[in-house]
């Protein structure tokens, strides 16, 4: 993108060469970068001999990210317009119910009710997407006010369908289907098998592998982190997205459809949380009211990390995996070495405020002449 | 091609608001390739003018023709669409984005099929930079933020923006208000660029030495009335600025300068 015109700006007395280094720090994700390296450098001195970096221990903090990344992903496309959602965590309880009482209470096929799930989350998405955009009220109250809505709504509608607050059962119609593959299998099974029969990996007594193949959350979480930062930085809606966050003013002159756009977004963010949800109730065989607790602080705070600005028009959804790839292995990590996991949360605090700090310095550099 | 000497011709055109008169038998006539300057104080009803121009606001009373022909916007994009873009104080840049990105911004060209279609960055980086550099401007590096470009590459940027996506007549609001000297001489230089390419230009402003070396018409407003169109080879700088400010005005307040100064040597 950028070898082209460094010829030409030659001409220009002005021109001072930047540095190739300098020109990296003008790159959201980089802080992110460097922090998860410093991370596996951290773990790789004092725990390494835990096992972290084990087959095993490389899943377990894998997974960890890949479920977080799946919510700061939604996230951080999200902030970028320049809106928050904090509605995510209860999203992510409520999507459960969709899927779990529909399967289990009234006998609908499974790939009925998953498909129910994501319409209906999807809805509700796009509805608190659509009194932001109408009110022209902060997103911040909206989806706060969303969030207890959903949660209030999960926990009542469940106790009022069901008697409780957890849905289990699920196993018994979903097992062996297509649908379970999809959200909680494994790919690379073969390779995998194949490994521990040639005794590279670790198995069980019986032979089979301990980690049976890759998990399909990852794979997701891969996906949509690939197909959404393409989205972003290469196609003419990710234009929109940064235009909408970086001036909604200038983004409305220029005749881009903001409203739409701000509440597709929220209908994506939507989609994020009820992808998690249909995960966890495929892996665990159950819906609880009460999933997804705080998970729309984790996820915001992880697209921080990644270099996405609070007042939005700037960020990476590289960024943002970065993000979530700390968390997985700090957290994984402390709990491997045996530390006690309230430190996870000084070490998130901290971590959110150096990511403050250094975002707002970045913008400064990028927004102001000198 | 067009039936008439002048692109865009207003005639005895009004614009109420509720019982408010904001502009009244306004008379104006735009030459291709000519700069015309709208001149008037706060309140004169210039913004009015500019964005019954721009099809923002509809004439209450009067005609609006494009090339001999009346016609009547129902709203800015149409008259994008005939060709008369309005470059507002506020740019319609965002600050955040790189140049190339502010320049294809809501109108990006796209390559590829189907939902594999993209934004063709390479290529829209070379329109962008060619683009500018026709208007004088060298931009460094065209994926750069516009955030660190001064006051006056960003008009440029605007106007270049403008010029390329087939405007024939631009209006500029104010495009030097906030700008240094030696910037508002690089706009100005802009604006001749445009000219000299066969564009209308209206200008508004209320700099006189910004409008006198560069207009080729004036057409002076004092509220919501035109004092006249002028050619520049009719009137002198002085006189435009007099009927600008009003000659009675600049005497009283002569006159209250003049016991201001009393007042304070009486009291020293």
């Amino acid at each position: 993108m950028t070898s082209n015109s460094v010829a030409h700006a030659n001409k220009d007395e002005r021109v001072r060469k930047e540095s190739a280094i300098k020109g990296l720090l003008n790159r959201p994700e980089l802080g992110a970068l460097a922090g998860a390296i410093l991370v596996f450098i951290f773990f790789g001195i004092f725990a390494g001999d835990t096992g972290i970096y084990s087959l095993e221990g490389t899943i377990s903090w894998l997974v960890f990210s890949a479920q977080l990344g799946i919510l700061a992903i939604g996230a951080c496309l999200l902030m970028i317009a320049g809106e928050f959602d904090l509605s995510i965590g209860s999203m992510i309880g409520f999507a459960g119910m969709l899927l779990a009482i529909p399967t289990v209470y009234w006998g609908w096929p499974i790939e009925m009710a998953v498909l129910f799930a994501f319409v209906g989350s999807m809805l509700l998405g796009g509805i608190n997407g659509l009194i932001v955009v109408r009110t022209g009220l902060p997103s911040f109250i909206v989806s706060l006010a969303f969030l207890f809505i959903l949660r209030g709504l999960t926990i009542g509608i469940a106790s009022w369908l069901t008697n409780r607050t957890i849905v289990g059962g699920i196993g018994e119609f979903s097992d062996g289907t297509f649908i379970s593959w999809l959200f909680s299998g494994h790919i690379l099974t073969g390779l995998f098998t194949w490994a521990a029969n040639s005794g590279w990996i670790e198995t069980y007594k019986d032979g089979s592998p301990v980690v049976p193949g890759i998990p399909m959350l990852v794979v997701w979480w891969i996906g949509l982190g690939i197909v959404s930062s393409w989205v972003l930085l290469k196609t003419r809606i990710g234009n929109w997205i940064f235009a909408v966050g970086g001036d909604l003013n200038a983004a409305k002159n220029v005749g881009i459809p903001t409203a739409r756009l701000k509440i597709a977004l929220f209908m994506f963010t939507a989609f994020c949380a009820c992808l998690f949800a249909t995960i966890q109730v495929m892996e665990f065989g159950s819906a609880s009211a009460d999933r997804g607790l705080l998970k729309e602080f984790e996820a915001i705070i992880a697209a921080v990390i990644g270099g996405t600005l609070l007042t939005g028009g700037y960020g990476a959804i590289l960024g943002a995996c970065f993000g979530a790839l700390i968390f997985g292995i700090v957290s994984v990590g402390l709990n491997f070495m045996g530390v006690d996991s309230s430190w996870f949360r000084v070490f998130l605090g901290l971590m959110l405020l150096i990511a403050v700090i250094f975002n707002n310095y970045v913008r400064k550099r990028i927004t102001e002449a000198k | 091609m067009s039936k008439s000497e002048f692109v865009i011709e207003l005639k005895k055109v009004s614009r109420f608001f509720g019982s408010v008169i904001a502009i009244k038998d306004i008379d104006m006539v735009v030459k291709q390739g000519e700069c015309h300057c709208l001149l008037g104080d706060n309140g004169a009803g210039k913004s009015t003018l500019i964005k019954t121009l721009a099809g923002v606001h509809k004439p209450s009373e009067g005609e609006y023709l494009i090339d001999g022909e009346p016609v009547n916007f129902d709203s800015p994009k149409d008259a994008l669409d005939a060709g008369i873009a309005t470059v507002y104080q506020d740019l319609a840049l965002v600050s955040l984005m790189s140049v190339t990105r502010n320049f294809f911004m809501g109108r990006e060209i796209q390559k590829g099929w189907g939902p594999f279609k993209q934004f063709d960055i390479e290529k829209a980086n070379e329109i962008a930079r060619q683009g500018l550099a026709d208007m004088g401007i060298n931009v460094r590096n065209p994926s750069q933020a516009i955030g660190t470009m001064s006051g006056g590459e960003r008009q440029s940027l605007a106007i270049a923006r403008a010029i390329h996506f087939g405007a024939r007549v631009l209006i500029l609001d104010e495009p030097t208000a906030a700008l240094g000297v030696k910037q508002s001489a690089n706009v100005l230089k802009v604006i001749a660029k445009a000219k000299a390419r066969g564009l209308a230009v209206i200008l508004i402003t209320h700099n006189v030495h910004h409008a006198y070396p560069i207009a080729d018409r004036f057409t002076l407003l004092n509220r919501g009335q035109s004092l006249g169109s002028y050619l520049k080879s009719e009137v002198t700088r002085e006189q435009v600025l007099e009927m600008m400010a009003g000659g009675a005005e600049l005497e009283q307040l002569e006159a209250d300068l003049a016991e201001f100064t009393r007042v304070d040597k009486e009291a020293s």
